[in-house]
């Protein structure tokens, strides 16, 4: 299956994928209309440490322990992408207490969000792979 | 003591309603333009830092960024240009001279833009390279200057070292140090992928770029930078490098502040330490010096290399030639006036050396004259921007063209022309780390050979219009070229006709 | 062709589903179970009470779930008896059910403490199951007074629940602070002042001494009026069906790693059960849904022919009380007991990591919970802590305390 890998060797740090994440995900098609003032909810994050960075977000892990944890069973595979519905979620916040990566988060409105791979928005395909400047973020089976 | 006032060079223009304080700006940019006020939840700019290098334009998301140039100039004045009274006040400042990096940029002719190309008509089929075949191939070396048979009549193969381009562009040399590792690894990766050659300077050979040695040209310069046995084995032919044609009669610099690292162990120098080249090879006053220096570096690489002698184009260019194609070199490279460099005085880059296109249509007649064309191949470098100028070259009797402005820029250089300041915002001409890994040779070599196969494509397709199906057979044709505007003196210079002759 | 049959119809029993379909697509699985509803999310009874999901969206699995994976659900029914010799199970209306391999899955039983005067109170409820939330919302309105005994996680999430649509709530225990068993006192402190600002009333280190009818004597002296009674005192695992054939039972049903009970070919899983905790080194009731589902599906694994174990159980919480959340993993080891602790607080958050013998052994964050997981991973993992950076980790939990080659594999990066 194809999945968001990122090589911290190229990623610059820049956090462009964080922006392209919410905006793809905003359901806005004007980036300005969808991210201006306000703060954004991206579900891959940068992470930072001694001049190293680079992207995280979900994994889609094989046995995920995410979905196995999920009170409201909002999380669920699909077709090997762990989804999330929201209108299950109530945000109690248990799968941010198991994700190993860190790679979910609360969102805008309480309840969790993660990446889905941009599967369910209208981009189709990982928008942080496609506005990567230094291809660090990479969409591709290993 | 005060220094006089400098206005910013450029402004930049933020439009606010597209901002969305992403910060992007903030963090790409080495020079520190750009800084984010968390009070007023603004961006602000420090123009006086500001190179134009459109970094942050670039990766702007929401495009709110454009560079523009300063409106607020000085007086006008034809004579006392608003850049000629800063440069006056920059060294009345510093007492220093004015450095600059990359190619001469000013107006002076640019000979390529005033020769046009033939095609035929009615008279003669022009060729369409999609249905037929069309040869991009070239050897580069001396060719002998006759078909020798034995006493059996069988064929003497005796043709010395020759280069196998599969067109006949290469990456001129520009060394490690002056550019990054990754910008090597992309120029050495695709001229593999490509069958060229890329060339690695004066600075040595980096450990892991020998894998790609069949492509590569290993480079001697008066520094004698990072040369040793298995170096000049490794590469494909050796270039003495006795000129730039962006900084002909002078030598180079390269600050010990990028001595760093790799590039120190490269260029076998102590970390830290200035890298001079002297302006002369301290062994080479004459022809017969060079000769000497040839000979040693093909004793040295057993005759299985050619050897490449480079020269910036100079007024006695074609008498220089000719020294050097008797000198047992088996190519020689001339480099125009308005090559590039990543770090040159200003006065020298702007105002010394000839236009590569005067120059090689003398240096060709010349040696044709004298009958010892075949003795050498013809490289030229010096600000080939494109297709047709390989094309022009060839008809005005090059071998082939050695480009290097024209690579960096497919590797993502916006040609703001601060190489020498070290911080590269493209993580080209840079050694910082944080900058290098912004050029990432997957996409840097692939942007490469997309240029290459572009070119070898228009190159086919001007060839074909000529109703010629390979570059030997554009070698040296100029009657496919003719001139316009240009005067008597030029047009036999470069031995072509007028347009309309 | 095996007969596979659960006993219980909660996570652990879909897990168990899952886990034996995995292996075996063809035989039939017998669920019984004592209530009326499909495999539901237990723990969002409180949320539907706030309004923030209904009975339709807590439904754990989708609408054809026991249809498509070939369950036989029989609704209603109780298992009373285990004829392990003959491998049946025998429920409340007489039916024989055979099977080749069994899952006990009963979960647990609120536990009510025989206080004086409880019967003379009408309105009085458990809170555990949809059946206690719905009785409970239809005895309320917006004049009513709850009183609730016990300040755990059930007492103080139908708290939260009913704050908005009644007028009055009072939560008692009889231990000094709140959530005793997940938090200690500095940390149930800034809980309670939360709960409180919510206007969530407490009566703490008190319990009540008998009851007449609508007024409760506590024995402190206060007298609580009150027109509802939430009993949440506590849980008692279900252990009786495995106890009355000679299994070993313990406060829950003794299991392995491969969720193998005392006899053969009856597995057990999910809040019924009691495991190894591997934080703390001790077998522990852990009665989390987490690790229901992960015992069920390990014993469904295992009873279909498969090779699974679950070896790795904490307890973990994670809980939010309007807005404020707490998560909790693992065993709190003190200075006293040889561990160390790291803490960092302020107004409206607390993080506090236990270290001992060179790992994680647990952590209480309130307030600030982003990116907890990492923290649980490396209690579960057992990391050493001289593999990471330390350091850092105490800092904020993110994958640059890992070695970068850790870090890669983890990202699947470029080795």
């Amino acid at each position: 299956m194809k999945k968001v890998y990122v090589d911290e060797k190229w990623c610059l740090g820049c956090h462009l994928c964080e922006y392209n994440c919410a905006f793809a995900n905003s359901g806005i098609s004007n980036m300005v209309k969808a991210l201006k003032n306000k703060p954004i909810y991206p579900r891959v994050h940068i992470e930072e440490s001694d001049k190293i960075t680079y992207a995280v977000s979900c994994r889609h892990c094989e046995d995920p322990i995410c979905v196995k944890s999920c009170i409201s069973g909002a999380l669920s595979i699909k077709d090997g992408v762990i989804c999330i519905d929201h209108d299950k979620c109530i945000g109690c916040l248990t799968c941010i207490l198991v994700c190993p990566y860190g790679a979910v988060a609360q969102g805008e409105n309480g309840v969790v969000q993660k990446c889905e791979l941009c599967l369910e928005n209208s981009c189709g395909s990982p928008a942080c792979v496609a506005g990567c400047p230094n291809n660090a973020i990479i969409y591709e089976e290993r | 003591m005060q220094n006089i006032y400098i206005n910013p060079e450029f402004e930049v223009i933020r439009n606010e309603n597209r901002c969305i304080k992403c910060r992007v700006c903030e963090r790409q940019c080495a020079n520190e333009v750009h800084s984010y006020d968390a009070d007023l939840n603004l961006l602000i700019s420090d123009e006086t830092k500001c190179v134009n290098c459109q970094r942050c334009v670039s990766l702007c998301p929401t495009k709110a960024l454009k560079i523009v140039k300063n409106d607020c100039r000085l007086r006008e004045n034809a004579n006392w240009s608003d850049s000629t009274i800063k440069e006056i006040y920059k060294q009345a400042s510093s007492g220093g001279v004015l450095l600059s990096s990359m190619g001469n940029p000013n107006p002076l002719p640019v000979y390529w833009d005033k020769i046009l190309i033939n095609a035929s008509q009615v008279t003669n089929p022009p060729i369409d390279p999609l249905r037929e075949p069309m040869e991009t191939k070239v050897f580069l070396g001396k060719k002998p200057e006759k078909v020798q048979r034995d006493k059996n009549g069988n064929l003497i193969c005796n043709t010395p070292p020759q280069l196998e381009l599969s067109m006949p562009v290469m990456f001129s040399a520009m060394s490690y140090g002056s550019i990054s590792y990754n910008a090597h690894a992309s120029l050495a990766r695709a001229a593999t992928e490509l069958g060229i050659l890329y060339n690695t300077g004066e600075g040595g050979l980096h450990e892991d770029f020998y894998c790609y040695g069949k492509n590569t040209i290993v480079q001697v310069a008066s520094g004698r930078f990072g040369v040793h046995k298995d170096y000049l084995e490794a590469g494909a032919a050796v270039e003495i490098k006795m000129g730039q044609g962006a900084k002909p009669g002078i030598g180079g610099h390269l600050p010990g502040a990028k001595i760093v690292g790799d590039v120190s162990r490269t260029r076998m120098i102590p970390e830290g330490s200035d890298a001079i080249s002297p302006a002369p090879h301290h062994d080479i006053y004459s022809i017969e010096d060079l000769r000497q220096l040839v000979f040693s570096l093909k004793e040295a690489t057993e005759y299985q290399k050619p050897i490449i002698v480079k020269v910036a184009a100079v007024h006695n260019i074609a008498a220089i030639a000719s020294g050097i194609a008797r000198s047992g070199a088996d190519i020689i490279a001339i480099d125009g006036f308005r090559g590039g460099t990543g770090a040159a005085p200003t006065r020298i880059r702007d105002n010394v050396g000839i236009p590569i296109e005067l120059a090689l249509a003398s240096v060709d007649s010349r040696l044709r004259e004298e009958g010892i064309r075949n003795n050498v191949s013809l490289v030229v470098g010096g600000s080939i921007r494109s297709a047709s100028d390989v094309v022009k070259a060839i008809a005005l009797g090059a071998d082939a063209c050695y480009i290097a402005t024209a690579a960096v820029l497919a590797l993502g250089c916006h040609l703001c022309r601060t190489c020498q300041t070290g911080k590269c915002n493209w993580g080209i001409a840079t050694q910082n780390p944080e900058l290098v890994k912004r050029l990432n040779p997957d996409i840097g070599s692939q942007h490469l050979i997309n240029l290459m196969t572009a070119w070898k494509h228009e190159i086919k397709e001007l060839m074909g219009g000529m109703g010629i199906n390979s570059i030997e057979a554009l070698k040296g044709n100029r009657l496919m070229l003719r001139g316009v505007g240009l005067n008597d003196r030029e047009l036999s210079i470069l031995g072509i006709s007028h347009a309309g002759e | 062709m095996k007969k596979y049959v659960i006993i219980g119809n909660g996570v652990a029993a879909a897990g168990c589903i899952e886990g034996i379909r995995t292996q075996d697509t063809a035989s039939e699985i017998t669920v019984i179970s004592e209530e009326n509803h499909p495999v539901y999310c237990r723990p969002l009874i409180s949320y539907c009470l706030e309004g923030k999901t209904t009975i339709e969206k807590m439904n754990y699995r989708e609408k054809d779930y026991y249809l498509n994976n070939g369950c036989n659900v029989l609704y209603g029914k109780q298992a009373i008896k285990i004829d392990d010799k003959h491998k049946l199970v025998i429920t409340n209306s007489g039916d024989e059910i055979p099977y080749d391999e069994l899952c006990i899955a009963t979960g647990s039983s609120p536990f009510v403490p025989p206080f004086p005067g409880l019967e003379t109170v009408d309105k009085k409820f458990s809170f555990m199951t949809i059946d206690d939330m719905q009785a409970l919302e239809h005895a309320i309105n917006k004049n009513t007074r709850v009183f609730i005994v016990g300040a755990g996680l059930i007492g103080l999430k139908c708290a939260e629940g009913l704050a908005d649509r009644v007028s009055e709530i009072t939560v008692c225990d009889l231990a000094d602070r709140i959530l005793s068993s997940i938090l200690d006192e500095e940390c149930a402190a800034l809980m309670q002042k939360h709960l409180e600002k919510h206007g969530i009333k407490f009566l703490l280190g008190d319990s009540v001494a008998t009851f007449d009818k609508n007024t409760a004597k506590m024995n402190s002296g206060t007298d609580v009026a009150f027109d509802v009674l939430v009993l949440a005192v506590g849980v008692r695992a279900n252990t009786a069906l495995l106890k009355e054939i000679g299994g070993e039972v313990n406060r829950g049903i003794l299991i392995n790693d491969k969720m193998q009970t005392s006899i053969a070919h009856i597995y057990a899983a999910g809040d019924c059960t009691e495991g190894d905790d591997i934080s703390s080194g001790q077998k522990k009731v852990l009665a989390i849904l987490p690790n229901a589902y992960i015992q069920g599906k390990c014993a469904g694994i295992n009873m279909a022919g498969g090779e699974a174990v679950f070896d790795n159980a904490i307890p973990m919480n994670s809980i939010g009380f309007f807005g404020l959340h707490a998560m909790t993993a693992g065993s709190y080891p003190t200075k006293q007991d040889g561990g160390e602790v790291y803490e960092e607080k302020g107004d409206s958050f607390i993080k506090r990591l236990y270290m001992k013998d060179g790992f994680l052994a647990g952590y209480i964050l309130i307030g600030k919970v982003d990116r907890a997981g990492i923290y649980t991973s490396l209690i579960r993992e057992k990391m050493p802590l001289t593999d990471i950076d330390a350091a850092m980790l105490k800092k904020s939990p993110s994958l640059a305390i890992f070695l970068p080659e850790t870090r890669r594999k983890k990202l699947g990066g470029v080795l």
